[in-house]
């Protein structure tokens, strides 16, 4: 098969990024702030790591382990996820800023892989891009609420996650060498064409719901992780998420 | 064992009219929209389904039940194909389906034309008594396919079967 590793290395960041940015969701099962908060967080979690699963067994379908394994056997450098999914969030303004941030990003690329050239990752974006419009609309809610129509306190704590956020969401776009590749065979547009279409989504929300946008361009994107370098909040994750699994690996659950 | 070229699709459905859907129980398979393709061959008898959202934790509960169904038709082989070939949208919902939410108390999903937008979710009707007269409470259910609504006339929490396309 043709740029066969340039498909597998786009695969493995998206599947990372879902189901590392799913756990992440999940930490918020029963401790978000209100019930129907609680509920969307674990949905969007479920959602998220079921789009890790089907990206997975594209992967086993072109010859790597099983997605079980992808998902809790490997070692931290073999992930590619990006930094800003890593980040553990005690704040649920954080969580709520990255949840826009990196969903915007996810209806960006996802509407860009339905032309793709490789077919089965078209048919499966052209289904999870309807899931991700529920997900943006959760996340406009509550820019919105905590926003412009919230109180000095939540947009001031909204503020203070998108700056501390936003060198980490340009991260999400860390070029690959595989851009040209998957630009010229019609895979996938490349990571600059996405962050482009992403800045001009997410900026004019973010300001017409009462937020200052950083510099864009005064701003180091934190970047690493799709090489395998992370950050040092993300060996303690896979530790947490992979120790049951890693108990018994041949277990028929 | 029958040879499968015994088998007709009419057989097939039918057998999988009787598969339902573990998390809401008064759904067939088939009303759900769910089977987007049968094919009979000499030797095999292959379903394709499709998920209503791709993390339904229904979907291997599902598979089994099929394959056991049609286990009961004599049919020695029996394949279940996931894909999205056919994604599957709210409005594939039968309205023998639409009714059956309906009468449990779900409001079933908005019909959309075009592309869906999740601002239809801001309008639902009371399953109980009629009334328009309703907001969402949550996008969000207790599956990845409902969402939590109350009624403003007869004070009732309900739930609507999400649309989808």
């Amino acid at each position: 098969m043709e740029h066969r590793a340039a498909l597998e290395d786009l695969l493995v960041r998206m599947a990372d990024d879902a189901l590392i940015y799913g756990h992440r969701n999940s930490e918020w099962t029963g401790l978000a702030p209100i019930l129907e908060e609680d509920i969307a967080f674990s949905s969007i979690a479920q959602d998220k790591i079921g789009h890790a699963l089907a990206l997975y067994t594209l992967l086993h379908q072109l010859g790597h382990p099983k997605p079980d394994h992808m998902a809790f056997m490997r070692q931290e450098h073999q992930y590619r996820c990006c930094h800003l999914v890593e980040l553990p969030t005690q704040d649920y303004a954080v969580a709520l800023m990255r949840h826009a941030l990196f969903d915007y990003a996810e209806r960006v690329r996802y509407e860009a892989l339905r032309e793709s050239a490789y077919k089965p990752l078209a048919e499966l974006a052209n289904k999870v891009r309807g899931e991700i419009k529920y997900h943006v609309f959760h996340a406009n809610t509550w820019l919105r609420l905590l926003g412009s129509e919230g109180t000095d306190e939540s947009r001031a704590r909204m503020q203070a996650a998108l700056d501390l956020l936003m060198p980490y969401a340009l991260g999400m776009f860390e070029p690959s060498p595989y851009d040209d590749e998957l630009w010229r065979s019609g895979i996938f547009p490349g990571e600059n064409a996405i962050r482009s279409r992403w800045l001009d989504d997410i900026v004019p929300v973010l300001e017409s719901s009462g937020y200052r946008v950083p510099s864009i361009e005064a701003l180091e994107p934190t970047v690493g992780g799709r090489r395998g370098y992370h950050t040092e909040h993300f060996q303690p994750l896979l530790d947490e998420m992979t120790i049951v699994f890693r108990l018994d690996p041949d277990a028929e659950w | 064992m029958k040879p499968a070229t015994m088998l007709t699709h009419e057989m097939v459905y039918a057998a999988l009219e009787d598969v339902h859907d573990p998390e809401i129980p008064v759904l067939s398979i088939v009303d759900m929209g769910i089977v987007t393709d049968v094919t009979i061959s000499d030797s095999r008898v292959a379903v394709t389904i499709t998920p209503t959202f791709v993390g339904c934790p229904a979907l291997d509960a599902i598979r089994t039940a099929i394959a056991h169904r049609l286990s009961a038709l004599s049919i020695a082989n029996v394949e279940v194909i996931v894909d999205y070939a056919t994604p599957w949208s709210s409005n594939r919902l039968s309205e023998r389906g639409r009714q059956a939410l309906a009468e449990i108390g779900f409001a079933p999903p908005p019909r959309f034309e075009g592309e869906f937008e999740p601002d239809i979710l801001l309008n639902a009707q009371c399953p109980y008594c009629g009334s328009s007269h309703t907001v969402l409470r949550s996008p969000f259910g207790p599956a990845l396919c409902r969402a939590i609504y109350y009624c403003n006339d007869c004070h009732q929490a309900f739930e609507q079967f999400k649309a989808i396309g």
